[in-house]
């Protein structure tokens, strides 16, 4: 797994904790693990999906925007490939059969997360300000009302009016519809297994993903 | 950030955008945004709308049920990140106990975000 050097902090974007909480129980974990509710992480860093992650030096710097990553193989990618599509249902099959086909870098991801625990600001993956800036995600007015749309959703369901977080949630969608972490987290309320199709929004998981194509689910790695 | 009027504290602001109010004007990591003076109310607080004007930070009003929410900036970089400079972020833990990014300076740090959905 991960290389001793670097402190891990792992963090939910749940706005319910209540479905994150068993998750890190089951996983007691030695690192700090919290919990997200507002979106807070993914507004300030500029996440789209998880899982991603951010590298931050000694000094406070971010070397590493956020990106997809897993330091370590993703235990979600591991099961769609080990579930037999003969033992489901043909709609969670062909659900099953498009997600195979996302892709990860796990192996090279840790391989660069060593270089750098050795390396530091020698590394070629620790890269400067201006670099960092640059490849993060771009933000223009769409998206920036995106988030805020997002944040009134959230704040909504959490203060007890889910039907006014769908009306925000729906804007933050049509605004961003690259963001995946705003439509799987307000599909996930409405159909936790499949995320599929509801009245509530226009898509859905297998929908939106046919569309780009899972191998363009998470961008590749540009070490 | 969530608001029930556009006029906010600015340590509130701080905590709610990463941005704090400097005499320099709004300052995030090395950079800053020169204020005209009708930005700061007579006690102290911010007016919301001349800050976010200035840096881009689109404004959503939900009349309805009579709450804004102030997005991110937009006006700098055009991208997610204005600063390489890592904010301050204090978020619970499954306890509900506050911990601080910055407890952490000193080490290198991978920040990784996942979801239950």
């Amino acid at each position: 797994m991960h290389p001793k050097g670097v402190e891990i902090v792992t963090v939910a974007l749940d706005v319910d904790p209540d479905q994150a909480r068993p998750f890190i129980e089951a996983a007691a974990p030695d690192h700090p693990s919290l919990i997200d509710s507002a979106h807070v992480l993914d507004e300030r860093f500029g996440m789209v999906n998880v899982p991603n992650a951010v590298w931050i030096d000694e000094d406070g710097m971010i070397v590493r925007p956020a990106e997809p990553a897993s330091p370590g193989p993703n235990p979600a990618n591991e099961s769609f490939r080990e579930i037999d599509l003969d033992s489901v249902p043909p709609d969670i099959r062909e659900i099953l059969v498009e997600a195979r086909k996302i892709r990860s870098e796990p192996e090279r991801y840790v391989e660069m997360l060593h270089d750098w625990v050795e390396r530091g600001s020698d590394s070629p993956y620790a890269h400067t300000p201006d670099e960092v800036i640059a490849r993060s995600q771009p933000r223009s007015a769409a998206e920036a009302t995106a988030a805020a749309e997002f944040d009134l959703g959230q704040h909504l369901h959490r203060t007890g009016d889910h039907p006014g977080a769908i009306e925000h949630w729906r804007e933050a969608h049509r605004l961003y519809p690259e963001n995946w972490t705003y439509k799987r987290q307000a599909w996930n309320f409405e159909d936790p297994i499949r995320q599929g199709h509801t009245d509530a929004y226009e898509g859905s998981w297998f929908e939106d993903v046919k569309q780009i194509g899972a191998e363009n689910y998470y961008p590749p790695l540009v070490p | 950030m969530i608001l029930t009027e556009l006029v906010v504290d600015p340590s509130e602001f701080e905590r709610g955008t990463g941005w704090a109010l400097k005499p320099e004007g709004a300052c995030k990591g090395e950079v800053c945004v020169p204020l005209p003076d009708s930005a700061r109310a007579a006690d102290g607080r911010i007016d919301v709308q001349v800050v976010a004007d200035r840096l881009g930070m689109p404004i959503v009003t939900d009349a309805k049920r009579g709450l804004y929410a102030l997005g991110p900036e937009t006006a700098l970089t055009g991208r997610a990140l204005t600063t390489a400079v890592a904010s301050e972020l204090e978020l619970p833990d499954a306890d509900g106990r506050p911990f601080r990014l910055s407890s952490l300076r000193g080490k290198k740090v991978v920040l990784l975000a996942w979801s239950s959905w």
